[in-house]
C-alpha cells in the first residue's frame, strides 16, 4: 500500500505527462530561434495561430449558433473547467471541491449586484476576490495531502461551504437562493436586458480569464508547476517551495472559477445552492476530463459538449441526465483517458511521426 | 444528564452507519488502492433494496439484514469484474472518477424508478419503543444499531486478526508487493474484498432504512462525510475508520443537540483540525508525499 500512496503523488499516467511535455517543450527547452529555423517548428506555430483564430471565431459566433444564454453558459463552464485543469492537468492536483469557489462567487457577485447596483464586472470582481479569499485557508489545509487525499479533502471542505451557505439563509436565501440579480452595465439598456448583447459584454471577462490561465501555464511559474506534477520530490530538491507553489496556483485557480461563477450568476439573474453542491464539482471535473486534461483547449470543448447535451436533454424532456453524464464519465475514464482534445492530438502526433 | 446520554446513544447509532461503511471503504482502499466514490450510492442501494423487498416480497427486516448484503456483494463483484479491474494499475484517481460516474448512474436509475420522494419503511416489530437503562429512556432501535454495528465491527476485526484469510487480507493491505513476493495471489483477493466492502455499505443501508428517509439522494452527503471519516481516521487504517466513524457520529449528534446551526459544519472543522495537526489521520501512518 505504501507503494500505491507513493505512486499517487504524480497524478497523471507517465505517457500523458510525456505528451504534455512534448506539447509545451518548444517554449523554453528548445531555443526559440532554432525552432523557427526548422520547418516543423514553423508549421507548429502556424497551427497554433490557426487554432487561436478558429477559437476566437467560434467564441464570437457562438450566440448566433446556439440560444445566447446557453452560449454564455458554455463560456462560463469553459473557464470553470480551465480553472480545474490548471490544478489537475498542470499541477497534478484533482480538486473535487471547486464548486465552493464557483458557487460562493456567484452568491457574492449576486449580493453585490443586488445591494449596490454596481456595473456587473465590478460585482464579479468582488465575487472573484471572495472566492480567492476562501481558497487561501482551504488551499493551505488541502495541499498538506496529495493525490486521492487532496480530492477527498477539497470535496469535504466544499461541502462545508455548502452547509454554511445553507445555514446563513438570511444572507443567501437558503433553499430559494438569490433571486432577481440585476445586470447593470453603465446604463446601456441593450446589455442589461438582451442576453445576446450581454454575451458580448461579458465574454471579455471570460477571455481575460482564459488568457490569464494561458499566461500562468506558459510562465516560469507554470514550468515549476509542471515540474511539481511530474516529480514533486525533485522540485523540492531543486529548492522550490512545493507547498507554496501549490497554494498559489490553488488560489489563482479559485479566482478563475470565481470569475466564471460570477459571470454565470449575472447571466442567469439568480443563483442557488445547486452551484455549491458536490455534483457541480463533479460536473466540472467531468467536463475537464472529457475535453482532455493538460491542454487548456479541452475545457472549452468539453463545456460545449456537456452544456449543449444537457440543454438538449432537458428540452426534450428526458430526465435521466445523470445516467447519460455518468455513462460518459465511465466511458471516458475507461477508454479515452486523454479526453477528446488529447486523443485527437495523439492521433495527429502519431501521423506526424509516420510522415 | 439523561439528555446527554440520549444524545450519546443517538450519536453512536449514527456513528454505527459511518463506522460500518467506512470499514468497507478502508478495506477496499487497503487491498485495491481504490477510493470508492460509489460507496454512498451502494449504501442507498442497500436501503432501497430493503424497502423494495419489504414492499414487494414482504421480506421482513431481519431477513433483509441477511439478504441485502449478499445482493450488494454480488453488485460489488460485478462492478469490480466489469469496470474497476481495468483501472487498477493506473493512478487511483481514475477509479475515483469511474466510481463517481457510476454513482451518478445508480442514483439516477433509482430516482427514475422510485421517484424522488422517500420510500416508506416501518421500524421492525419490537424495535419501536424505548428501553429504560437506569431511569433513562432510550429508543430501542438506536440501541440496537449501536450494539449491532459494534458487533459487526468486532466480527470483522476477529476475521481480520484471527483467521488465515484475514491475515492474507491484512498483508495485502499493508504491502501488496511484498505479499506478492511471499507467494500470495493478491489478484485472487481483489474481487471478494471489493464485494465485501460494498456489502458492508449495503448493510449500513439496511440498518439506516427504518431510521432515515429512503431517497435516491441519501448517499450523496453520506459519502462525503465518509470521506471526512476516513481522512480523520487515516485511510489505510481499519481501526481508524471504525473509531473515526463513531467519533464523527458523536460530533454530529452533540452538534445537533447543542449547536444545531453548525452540526454538519462541526464534522468538517474536526477534519480540518486533523489535517492541520496530524495530516496522516489519527490512526494513520505517515506517508511520504
Amino acid at each position: 500500500m505504501t507503494q500505491q500512496i507513493k505512486g499517487s503523488s504524480g497524478i497523471i499516467e507517465p505517457d500523458l505527462a510525456r505528451r504534455v511535455n512534448l506539447d509545451t517543450a518548444e517554449h523554453d527547452v528548445i531555443n526559440p530561434d532554432l525552432t523557427r529555423s526548422t520547418g516543423k517548428g514553423r508549421r507548429r506555430s502556424q497551427m497554433r495561430w490557426i487554432m487561436l483564430a478558429v477559437g476566437m471565431v467560434a467564441t464570437l459566433a457562438l450566440p448566433w449558433l446556439v440560444y445566447p444564454p446557453v452560449a454564455m453558459d458554455i463560456a462560463a463552464w469553459a473557464l470553470f473547467a480551465i480553472s480545474v485543469d490548471l490544478l489537475l492537468g498542470y499541477t497534478g492536483l484533482l480538486s473535487f471541491g471547486h464548486a465552493a469557489f464557483w458557487g460562493s462567487s456567484s452568491y457574492v457577485t449576486g449580493l453585490i449586484a443586488i445591494n449596490w447596483g454596481v456595473p456587473f464586472p465590478l460585482a464579479i470582481l468582488g465575487g472573484m476576490l471572495f472566492a480567492m479569499a476562501i481558497a487561501v485557508p482551504i488551499g493551505y489545509l488541502s495541499v498538506r495531502r496529495t493525490g486521492i487525499y487532496f480530492a477527498m479533502v477539497t470535496l469535504a471542505f466544499a461541502q462545508m461551504v455548502y452547509f454554511v451557505a445553507n445555514q446563513l439563509s438570511g444572507l443567501t436565501g437558503g433553499e430559494n437562493g438569490l433571486q432577481a440579480i440585476p445586470r447593470s452595465f453603465f446604463g446601456i439598456e441593450s446589455v442589461e436586458t438582451d442576453s445576446f448583447t450581454f454575451y458580448y459584454a461579458a465574454i471579455g471577462l471570460i477571455l481575460l480569464g482564459t488568457w490569464a490561465a494561458w499566461r500562468i501555464v506558459h510562465s516560469p511559474f507554470g514550468r515549476v508547476l509542471v515540474a511539481i506534477r511530474d516529480n514533486p520530490a525533485r522540485a523540492r530538491a531543486l529548492g522550490y517551495d512545493v507547498d507554496r507553489y501549490k497554494i498559489i496556483v490553488f488560489v489563482l485557480s479559485a479566482g478563475l472559477a470565481g470569475l466564471a461563477g460570477g459571470v454565470f450568476a449575472i447571466s442567469h439573474g439568480f443563483t442557488s445552492l445547486q452551484e455549491l453542491e458536490w455534483t457541480t464539482s463533479g460536473k466540472v471535473v467531468l467536463i475537464t476530463v472529457l475535453g482532455g486534461i493538460g491542454t487548456l483547449w479541452g475545457g472549452p470543448l468539453g463545456a460545449a459538449i456537456v452544456v449543449t447535451l444537457e440543454d438538449w436533454l432537458t428540452s426534450s424532456g428526458f430526465e435521466g441526465t445523470g445516467i447519460i453524464l455518468g455513462s460518459i464519465f465511465v466511458l471516458i475514464v475507461l477508454l479515452f483517458r486523454h479526453g477528446i482534445w488529447g486523443t485527437t492530438q495523439d492521433l495527429f502526433q502519431r501521423r506526424r511521426k509516420a510522415d | 444528564m439523561s439528555a446527554f446520554v440520549q444524545y450519546t446513544v443517538q450519536g453512536l447509532a449514527a456513528g454505527g452507519f459511518y463506522a460500518l461503511a467506512a470499514l468497507g471503504l478502508a478495506v477496499i482502499f487497503g487491498v485495491l488502492g481504490v477510493v470508492n466514490f460509489s460507496h454512498g450510492a451502494c449504501y442507498m442501494l442497500g436501503a432501497v433494496a430493503a424497502a423494495v423487498l419489504l414492499d414487494v416480497l414482504h421480506v421482513h427486516f431481519w431477513v433483509a439484514l441477511a439478504i441485502v448484503p449478499v445482493l450488494l456483494f454480488l453488485v460489488g463483484v460485478l462492478m469490480e469484474r466489469l469496470l474497476i479491474r481495468w483501472l487498477l494499475r493506473l493512478d487511483p484517481l481514475y477509479n475515483f472518477l469511474l466510481t463517481f460516474g457510476l454513482s451518478l448512474i445508480l442514483v439516477d436509475v433509482v430516482k427514475r424508478r422510485y421517484g424522488v420522494s422517500g420510500l416508506p419503511y416501518e421500524r421492525p416489530a419490537g424495535m419501536t419503543g424505548q428501553v429504560h437503562l437506569g431511569g433513562i429512556g432510550l429508543p430501542t432501535y438506536s440501541v440496537f444499531v449501536c450494539l449491532f454495528s459494534l458487533l459487526i465491527c468486532g466480527v470483522v476485526w476477529v476475521l481480520l486478526t484471527k483467521t488465515r484469510v484475514g491475515m492474507i487480507v491484512r498483508a495485502c493491505t499493508e504491502d501488496a508487493d511484498r505479499s506478492r513476493a511471499l507467494g500470495i495471489n493478491v489478484g485472487r483477493w481483489v474481487t471478494p474484498v471489493f464485494g465485501f466492502g460494498i456489502a458492508l455499505a449495503g448493510l449500513a443501508g439496511v440498518m439506516a432504512a427504518p431510521f432515515r428517509a429512503i431517497t435516491a439522494d441519501m448517499g450523496g452527503n453520506f459519502v462525503i462525510i465518509l470521506f471526512a471519516v476516513v481522512v480523520i481516521g487515516g485511510l489505510g487504517s481499519i481501526l481508524g475508520a471504525v473509531a473515526a466513524g463513531f467519533l464523527v457520529g458523536l460530533v454530529e449528534a452533540y452538534g445537533q443537540a447543542y449547536a444545531p446551526t453548525f452540526a454538519q459544519v462541526a464534522i468538517f472543522v474536526l477534519m480540518a483540525g486533523v489535517v492541520l495537526f496530524r495530516p496522516a489521520g489519527l490512526f494513520g501512518r505517515d506517508e511520504t508525499a
